[in-house]
């Protein structure tokens, strides 16, 4: 590994600081990348990878701090991209109804003219040919056709090709994450031979041996600054799952272990995951009064287990008599709130057959459950009547805990519903979700934050779509779930 | 070699198609003439040109309720000013694929459901095309009347122009760039947007082209019918939805086919011939054209099903 | 400032506010003579448009896509069959309703089906539905023009304290929606699938069994217009329930309810039923003819829109 000292720096981002509301996604991060390296970003949930990843392709523009590609100040996706850089997004990005060439057509611009269909077929198949040497994809096939491993491929191989000039930096979000072992290796081969020609790479990945293997230099980041910036031969899987960690805080807090009682009043079997690096699957299992973690970096299938078990429960077609298993949501705007509506009504929609006789709504018990619920939870308003978008989000997530807790369900679901909620209101939601597990509720809790995840008396680890490990009691750390959600395995 | 889902897409209205007219033939043998063809397809030609406007829309997602109001007030123009006055009737039509064209831009900037603008607007092309026309009447062009009225030589004006139509839309939609951008903005807006394009550009575009497309229906509709009313075309839109849909199109995500919507059109136009030598009392002529749309639609959807299993093994 | 708020809370007041202006201005125009008369017009008519407008706006409430394109054909084969049945006899009268009301639990159960079984939008799913309804229409109509019974046809011309019956009927038919709309749990649910269809399903609301009956009151509704529009009319019409296809969104729209879904809005259909017929009948009394009718009625329609998007989006 040769120094680095006198490269060019394709993209340097110095003190960036992000905020969004009250929540700190970057606090003074520093990232430089030269040309003819790659760089390794590594880190848990919310530790702000995506977020300087968002700031380097332009889409995010910092609060503070400096952000220059190739030594010119410019801001915007189109600045970011005239001066070479490219995204592979996570969520795939093409259109599926087009073909391949067709994509190619969008993603570059300069391919107009007599023939582009022509040109756009051998790009990108020379492109394939080069990364994935051997694949079987056909170009002329729509992309709707293909499987999402051959999408992944497809993407990558877009963002790889060059018109005129190869792009100087190729940002990778997960880009193994549907591909098998065979393919990855031959990515991170091309990732080693494209930075040998002096391009540059930012790689993100939760499998640490490529990340090891295959870059130059490795950047671990935690709340929102970089903690650690490092060549790569510097540190292996321990050190960097050590790195990413809290070493300090480590605070004890007085769990009473729950003795699992009876039969289990939820259960799901053990379900295959996708993606290599895989390890075997475990079953999902819950007791009465448990408080159940589902722990993993994001996206690894814990919302599509809580949608599993919600709706396995819950018919489409008549009113649910008793109701059994009530839903905490995430993500408010998308399938929280009722944003037409009242505090009240969002609160008591799914309490309607307590509060009523004959089908029809009484308003008296109505203004009761959300007076009463108002005082316990603290909501912040001088009337339930007042729109729910007129409250604060730690103070709509409130509701939304009232709205689940105000049925008479015995299992509560949770799909990470403190995400950017201040901390204050954390504090009250903890104290109460403790009360009502005490009462003999169970809650299965799906959290991105390590320090909710101590508060679980079990937790589950997903990892690509399975339950890799499972914690119990003393178990459970920060340390015990960060290397169960990063798979160790030598990659290439 | 495997077949594309976009072939596979147009196999079902090719076959029902074929099907049909087969029917057709078998019933009454004289239709497997040049006259014959050209009576049972002779009303494709506007239909057509309608049902691609409309696939256009439906290509970005949309959906365009003022279709059939609209190629009425196109023809009624084409039957009235584009006859005495040609420069103001050019005009005219020219500033209606404009607003066509403002449309998609507004419905874009204000996010408005396309159903609801566009039914108000049907209202309005309704109201134009009264002023112009309060009572049937006018004739046709001369150019539009020869166009529709011409003989080549072995096959039927009605063939070669819905070959023609099917020809010159697949090269814009299938084939151009304008075309993979617009398809795009109806797959993946946002990745069209990321890319760097302007998508309210490309809806534009393309409710202007969509535009000009009714706008041609309306002429060849008079020049086939030598007068118009207002009402002349009122059923359009719903055969146009219909026709796109029996083409293999899809209502969102970007899935159409030119090539598909002309074939519906022409089996929507064939299924009245064919319903009438069937000697289906014409009380249920509309109900088996409702019944023909929802046995093609269940068909498509066991097909797509069949797909997707194949794809999950 | 509360006049302000009152308008964007209430935004059927607009609709009445313009109906308002609309009859006195044509009052004045005919020296106030005809002023009785034209109430009862606009009273008589605005109730059919109510009637179907109703069941449309349960419709559109759902959400977005969310529409029925089969009211004019549940309304002219309700129509036909009811009168064929009843067959001027004044004992069957009830029959005849309870018949009417059955076509549309069966038009509305099978666009749903078609909805659900075929995975097509509404749009689609109840224009097929409509091509079959209005063939089973022509069929049994064959050209015969039966009156309806005279106790009926009776009813349905006179009124009550000068109100038109059709009126009242429509007034307590409005009333009931109402109260299923603010106090039942039906009509908290169909709100929260407009809002939101994913969270209504994620509150435990079973979403598929609220939309069949929605469709499914909402061709009940179409075939009750149908039936008294029959009853009115002296006999059905093949082509009686064409108007109010677009005239049933027009209103609902017109009304001030949310075209994305969510928010209904029954008085504000009262209102611009009304303001519809007025309209009308204003341009009539001026002498202009249908053309600047239509067109006035589609620049309503969009000016409405765009100032409602406008709202919804400076939030």
């Amino acid at each position: 590994m040769s120094e680095t000292l006198n490269r060019q720096e394709v993209v340097a981002a110095r003190g960036v600081r992000v905020t969004f509301g009250a929540v700190k996604a970057l606090d003074g991060a520093d990232l430089v990348i030269h040309a003819g390296e790659c760089v390794g970003l590594v880190g848990h949930n919310g530790a702000g990878k995506s977020t300087i990843v968002n700031v380097i392709n332009g889409g995010l523009s910092p609060h503070e701090g400096s952000l220059r590609y190739s030594g010119n100040d410019v801001r915007g996706i189109s600045a970011a991209r005239a001066n070479g850089v490219r995204c592979v997004f996570q969520e795939l990005s093409l259109c599926p109804n087009l073909t391949v060439g067709e994509n190619a057509r969008i993603m570059h611009a300069e391919l107009k003219g007599w023939n582009w269909r022509g040109r756009a077929l051998a790009l990108v198949e020379t492109q394939l040919q080069d990364i994935f040497p051997g694949h079987a994809i056909d170009c002329d096939s729509t992309v709707d056709d293909l499987s999402i491993a051959e999408r992944q491929m497809v993407e990558i191989a877009i963002s790889f090709a060059g018109i005129s000039a190869p792009p100087k930096l190729v940002i990778l979000d997960e880009p193994t994450s549907s591909l098998d072992a065979g393919l990855a290796a031959q990515l991170m081969a091309y990732i080693r031979k494209f930075v040998s020609a002096g391009g540059s790479v930012l790689l993100i990945s939760h499998i640490l041996g490529e990340i090891l293997s295959t870059s130059n230099r490795i950047v671990v980041m935690k709340d929102g600054r970089v903690v650690a910036d490092r060549a790569a031969s510097e540190f292996n899987n321990r050190s960097l799952v050590e790195a990413m960690g809290n070493v300090v805080r480590e605070q004890e807090l007085s769990r009473k272990a729950v003795a699992k009682s009876g039969a289990p009043v939820l259960s799901m079997p053990a379900r295959r995951g996708h993606g290599h690096g895989q390890a075997k699957a475990l079953p999902f299992e819950a007791y009465r009064g448990e408080m159940i973690g589902l722990a993993g970096l994001g996206g690894h299938g814990q919302t599509q287990a809580l949608l599993d078990l919600y709706l396995a429960r819950n018919s489409n077609w008549f009113p649910t008599k008793k109701r059994d298993i009530a839903f905490v949501a995430g993500d408010r705007s998308l399938n929280g709130t009722f944003p037409l509506w009242s505090i009240l009504k969002n609160l008591s929609i799914a309490s309607l057959d307590q509060l009523s006789s004959k089908r029809m709504i009484d308003g008296d018990r109505e203004d009761a459950l959300g007076e009463g619920w108002k005082k316990r939870i603290e909501i912040r308003t001088p009337d339930m009547g007042n729109r729910i978008l007129s409250l604060s989000g730690g103070n709509q997530q409130k509701v939304l805990f009232a709205r689940a807790l105000a049925t008479t369900a015995e299992i509560v679901l949770m799909d990470d519903p403190m995400r950017g909620v201040d901390i204050g209101t954390k504090q009250e939601v903890y104290e109460i979700l403790r009360s009502e597990a005490a009462n003999g509720r169970t809650f299965i809790w799906y959290s991105t934050e390590m320090d909710e995840i101590r508060l679980c008396d079990r937790v589950y680890v997903f990892r690509e779509g399975a339950i890799v490990a499972e914690l119990v009691g003393e178990e459970i750390s920060e340390k015990s779930v960060l290397s169960a959600s990063f798979a160790q395995g030598e990659a290439a | 070699m495997k077949i594309s889902s976009g072939t596979i897409r147009l196999i079902i209205p090719a076959a029902s198609l074929v099907l049909l007219l087969a029917a057709v033939f078998y019933m009454q043998p004289r239709a497997m003439s040049y006259n014959g063809l050209n009576l049972l397809f002779n009303l494709a030609v506007p239909i057509a040109l309608a049902t691609i406007a409309q696939m256009l829309i439906m290509s970005v997602n949309d959906l365009d309720l003022s279709m059939g109001t609209f190629v009425s007030f196109c023809a009624c123009v084409a039957a009235t000013l584009l006859q005495t006055s040609p420069a103001l009737g050019i005009l005219i039509l020219l500033g209606a694929i404009a607003t066509y064209a403002v449309i998609g831009v507004v419905i874009h900037l204000r996010e408005l459901p396309s159903i609801v603008v566009t039914l108000g607007m049907s209202f309005v092309w309704g109201g134009l095309a009264v002023l112009i026309l309060p009572s049937p009447g006018g004739t046709a062009p001369a150019f539009a009347r020869w166009i529709m009225t011409a003989k080549p030589p072995l096959v039927p004006m009605a063939i070669v122009a819905s070959i023609l139509i099917a020809a010159v839309t697949h090269t814009i939609v299938m084939r151009s760039s304008f075309g993979v951008l617009m398809r795009g903005v109806g797959g993946n807006d946002r990745s069209v947007e990321r890319a760097g394009w302007s998508v309210i550009g490309i809806r534009a575009g393309t409710y202007a082209l969509a535009g000009l497309f009714a706008v041609l229906a309306g002429i060849a509709l008079v020049g086939l019918t030598t007068s118009a009313d207002a009402n002349i075309a009122l059923r359009y839109t719903l055969l146009s939805i219909a026709g796109v849909i029996l083409g293999g199109g899809e209502f969102v995500g970007g899935k159409v086919s030119p090539i598909g919507a002309v074939i519906g059109a022409l089996t929507l136009t064939l299924a009245g011939s064919f319903l009438s030598f069937m000697r289906i009392s014409p009380d249920w002529q509309i109900g088996a054209q409702g019944a023909i749309l929802i046995v093609v639609l269940a068909l498509r959807l066991a097909l797509n099903r069949l797909e997707k299993r194949e794809k999950s093994q | 400032m509360t006049i302000q708020r009152l308008l964007v809370a209430k935004p059927w007041i607009w609709s009445f506010a313009a109906t308002a202006i609309v009859w006195i201005i044509t009052v004045l125009f005919t020296g106030g003579a005809s002023s009785f008369g034209l109430s009862q017009a606009a009273l008589t008519f605005a109730a059919f448009s109510v009637i179907v407008g109703i069941g449309q706006m349960f419709v559109i409430t759902l959400g977005p896509g969310n529409i029925d394109l089969s009211v004019p054909a549940t309304m002219t084969l309700s129509g036909t069959l009811a009168l064929k049945l009843m067959d001027v006899q004044d004992g069957m009268i009830v029959v005849g309703l309870l018949a009417s009301v059955g076509i549309g639990l069966v038009v509305g159960l099978g666009n749903y089906i078609l909805i659900k079984l075929l995975r097509i939008p509404p749009i689609i799913a109840t224009l097929s539905m409509s091509f079959i309804v209005q063939s089973v229409a022509i069929w049994s109509n064959r050209g015969l023009r039966i009156k309806p019974p005279e106790t009926l046809a009776e009813f349905a011309t006179s009124g009550l304290f000068g109100i038109p019956n059709v009126a009242l009927v429509a007034l307590i038919l409005s009333a009931v929606a109402w109260v299923l709309l603010e106090k039942s749990i039906y009509g908290r649910w169909i709100s929260a699938i407009g809002q939101s269809t994913f969270a209504a399903r994620m509150t435990g609301i079973p979403v598929d069994g609220t939309r069949l009956v929605t469709y499914m009151l909402c061709a009940v509704l179409a075939s009750v217009c149908g039936y008294l529009l029959a009853s009115f009319s002296g006999g059905a019409a093949l082509n009686m329930g064409s108007e109010y296809l677009l005239m049933s969104i027009a209103v609902v729209v017109i009304g001030g309810t949310a075209v994305a879904g969510g928010n209904s809005n029954i008085p504000g259909i009262w209102g611009a039923s009304l303001f519809m017929f007025l309209v009308v009948s204003m341009l009539n009394t001026y002498g202009f003819g249908a053309g600047v009718r239509l067109i006035l009625t589609g620049t309503i329609i969009i000016a409405v829109i765009l100032l409602a998007g406008g709202r919804q989006s400076g939030r």
